[in-house]
Order: C-alpha cells, then structure tokens, then sequence
C-alpha cells in the first residue's frame, strides 16, 4: 500500500482513538486512509471499514469530524473506501507495539492467496503469548469478543490471551 | 489542589483513554433504527456502469442482501442459547458480519432505486424479499447451525469468489484494485471485503460438521439427521437465476461439502431438492410458512415507530 500523505488535517484525524481498544489510534490500525484539504470541500477524510458490519465506523467518522472541528477544520467530509479491502498488514509497528502491551497479540502476516481459498480447518498457527512470550500456544476459539479477534491460551503460563486474526 | 487538577493531558491519556474517547464522542451516535444513521457506501462512487442493466443489478443486490439479512436474524435469535461462550461469541460475530454485508448489498440496491437500507429491510413485504428459503429455516439444534451454515458459507465464499475476481482454478487475486467479471465496481468490493469474512465462516462450520459427525454415535446421528433435513433446501441455491452476475461452480461447491462430509464420517444424501411452488421459490418471493414470522420479528419495531428517532 501507499503511505497516506501527511498533511496537517491528517496528523489531527490521525489521533482519532479506535472506540474498541482506545490505546490504539485508527491511524495505528490502518483505517485512515487519507484526509486531504480540497477547494471547495474542505478536508475529505477516507476511512476504510475492517469488517462489512464493524458497528465503529460511524462512531469513528464522528470522532474523526469532530476532532477535526476542533482543530479548526470548519469543512469536514468523511468517506468511506472499500477497495481495497482492509488488512491487518495495514497495522503499524506502533499498533504492534500497542496491541502487545494491553495483552493482544499481535496478528502475523495476512494470508497472500491465489485461487480460491482453502479449507483450513481451524489448524491456523496460535500467536506467542503476549504476557509471558511463550509460542507455546493454542487456539480455543476462532471468534473473540469482536470480530476481528480470536481466543488462546498459553501452555506454559496458563493464561488465556486474545489475538488480532490475520486478515 | 487534588492530584487530578495536577494531571496533564497526557497522563489523562496514559491512565485512561476512555476518556479522550469521551471527550470526542459526547453525542452518542450510535448505529441503530431512527438515530439517522448514514448510507454505509457514504462517499463511494455508487453510479451504475454503462452496459449495466440497472434493474437486475438492483435484484441480484437485493437477493444477496436477504439472504445475508434473512440468515443473521436466525443467527441472532441463537444468541444466549447456544452450548459454550465461545460458540455464543462465534455465532453472533457471524451474524454480525452477515448483517454488515446486508447493510452495503441493500445500500448498493437502494441507492439506486431510491430508497435507503432501512426502507429495505423494515418495509418491504414478504414476497418482495429475494433470500433463498434455507436462509429461513429455524435451526432446530446446534448440528442444524453448523450444517446449515456449512452449505450456506461454502456456496456464498464461492459466489463472492466470482464477484471478487477470483479464479476458480489458477488465476490469482488481484490486490490493491478489484478487477471483476460482475462489471459493478461496487459489488466487488462489497464481495472482496464479505471474502475475508465467510473464508472464518466456513471454517467455524466445517470444523464442528466434523467433530460431531466424527464424535460419539449421539453426535454423528444428530449431524446425520441435520444433514438429511436441510439437504432438499440447499438445491435452491443452484436454481439458475437470470439476474445474477455471477454463479457457483457447482463441482467446485461439491468438492469442499464432500470433503468435509468424508471427514466427517457423513453420507451425503440423495433427496431431490425441495420443489419450487407454481414455478417460484425464494429468489421470487415465495418463502416458507417460517418467513412471516421471521419479518414480523425483525419489522415490528420500525412499522409500529416508523418516524422514530432518538
């Protein structure tokens, strides 16, 4: 992907925290896409939604709005892009970092397909365990509390620790 | 002076960041009925390419989006009555994806007729909905979910496949632009996102099909009798369907069921499917006895409060 342009609207959208783990900013998590000031528009934001049905995405472009007013952006738009589809590879080293200290391990890279995809049967690799850095870990469940998280327990520390799905 | 006057912003944010949360976030937009909640495509380019008819973009969208809207609500209805908390986490974070892909398939519909994703859903009657009738079926036990979603997720990965641009056999995915054969750029990006999504859904249902079928023989006969209702149901979705813009492969389609079934210790059953009514099944709006009472569920709120908000 390209790196979004920096410009001053989008290092205030950048600070946008995420309404699921609010330590990580949306900037972090690869959802800013871009904000840019056009003539006669003021400042277009493009946000990119992580699942079809993530319920934040309005609380994220509201956020983003109203951020943004009170930096003194007077005119904001905020759009929606869907292609290219969001991936976890968009989460930044910053985001890594985050995810691993508030307990979330991290996701590994996103899977690179060709063809249609195959049946994996749940057998995906279980993360290192983001409180004691064990890789001896197993998945307990493909789905988390959100979507985009799943469920693991550490076999050498016992705890239970949830990890970013690569997507 | 008390220590939180001493505080500055950043250990504010350091001890915590719910409150920089609060602060951007004081009027409590939330995505629900009547709070105006805004077209999910808001800012996408949603004109309809020449040499698409509109009207059969605007019916195979509706189709797509039942089916997904249809499903989630009998997903829903699981919620809080399912075996562990980790299966209550799975279904409802399945419905919600399916509900998701239903808000931007009925948005992308109602964009062009007119009319917004609500109208769609809370007030259309039962024989304008487009889903197919195992979309309706009311799961009688955990086997009937995972079968059921097993035959539903393999068949619609497949189809948004196709949408998406992905080859059937050795082409590859084409990342960063979305290249289709459904010749609507919207669609497919509707469908490459829904990909990512059905790929966990099929697997979550596969994974259980097997444990029970290869469990213990009360297992393996509960998912055998689940195999064997829902069977007839599954045919429909292969009726040929003049809007569609894309179509499942179905020895494709067979080749995952029948791996799964063989893992699963299954036989594969040899009921014809379930017969169309007067020529008609689900895609033209004739539904099981079970619609009716799916619609005056997920309808009643918004037709009793229709100019609602808050």
């Amino acid at each position: 992907m390209v790196a979004p342009a920096r410009t001053p609207a989008y290092d205030v959208a950048a600070g946008t925290p995420d309404p699921e783990i609010p330590t990580l900013t949306i900037e972090d998590l690869g959802i800013l896409r871009s904000a840019d000031y056009s003539p006669g528009r003021g400042v277009v934001v493009t946000i990119t939604p992580t699942y079809s049905g993530c319920p934040a995405m309005r609380e994220i472009a509201v956020d983003v709005q109203a951020r943004l007013n009170r930096a003194g952006f007077e005119r904001v738009t905020v759009e929606t892009q869907l292609a290219p589809a969001w991936t976890t590879d968009w989460i930044t080293a910053e985001g890594h970092r985050k995810l691993a200290a508030v307990g979330i391990a991290p996701p590994s890279a996103a899977p690179r397909r060709t063809g249609p995809v195959p049946l994996t049967l749940g057998r995906s690799p279980s993360p290192r365990c983001p409180q004691c850095g064990s890789p001896d870990t197993r998945l307990t469940a493909q789905f988390s509390a959100t979507a985009c998280k799943s469920l693991h327990r550490c076999n050498a520390c016992g705890e239970p620790f949830e990890g970013v799905k690569a997507l | 002076m008390s220590t939180a006057d001493m505080s500055t912003p950043a250990d504010d944010f350091a001890d915590n960041p719910y409150d920089l949360l609060a602060e951007d976030h004081d009027e409590g937009h939330r995505w629900a009925f009547g709070t105006g909640f805004t077209d999910p495509l808001e800012g996408v380019d949603t004109s309809v390419p020449d040499g698409l008819d509109p009207g059969a973009l605007v019916r195979f969208c509706l189709a797509l989006g039942d089916d997904a809207l249809i499903y989630s609500h009998r997903l829903q209805q699981w919620v809080a009555g399912l075996p562990e908390l980790e299966e209550e986490t799975a279904v409802a974070n399945i419905a919600l994806d399916l509900l998701g892909q239903a808000r931007l398939l009925l948005a992308r519909a109602g964009g062009i007729v007119g009319q917004t994703e609500d109208q769609l859903a809370f007030f259309r009657e039962e024989k304008e909905f487009r889903n197919v009738r195992l979309a309706e079926h009311a799961d009688r036990d955990f086997a009937e979910l995972v079968v059921r979603l097993l035959m539903f997720s393999t068949w619609r990965l497949a189809l948004f496949e196709s949408l998406a641009g992905v080859e059937s056999s050795s082409g590859t995915v084409s990342s960063g632009t979305v290249s289709s054969g459904t010749g609507d750029p919207v669609l497919a990006a509707i469908a490459a996102k829904g990909v990512n999504e059905l790929a966990y859904h099929r697997d979550y249902a596969a994974s259980w099909v097997i444990r029970l079928g290869d469990g213990t023989p009360l297992s393996h006969a509960k998912a055998q009798a689940a195999l064997d209702t829902l069977w007839p149901l599954m045919g429909e979705l292969f009726y040929p369907d003049p809007d569609a813009l894309a179509a499942v492969d179905r020895a494709a389609f067979d080749a995952i069921l029948d791996t799964v079934l063989s893992m699963a210790g299954l036989d594969r059953p040899a009921a014809p499917p379930l017969a169309p009514v007067g020529g008609r099944a689900g895609r033209d709006g004739v539904h099981t006895e079970a619609m009716g009472y799916i619609l005056a569920e997920l309808q009643s709120v918004a037709r009793a409060h229709p100019d609602a908000t808050w």
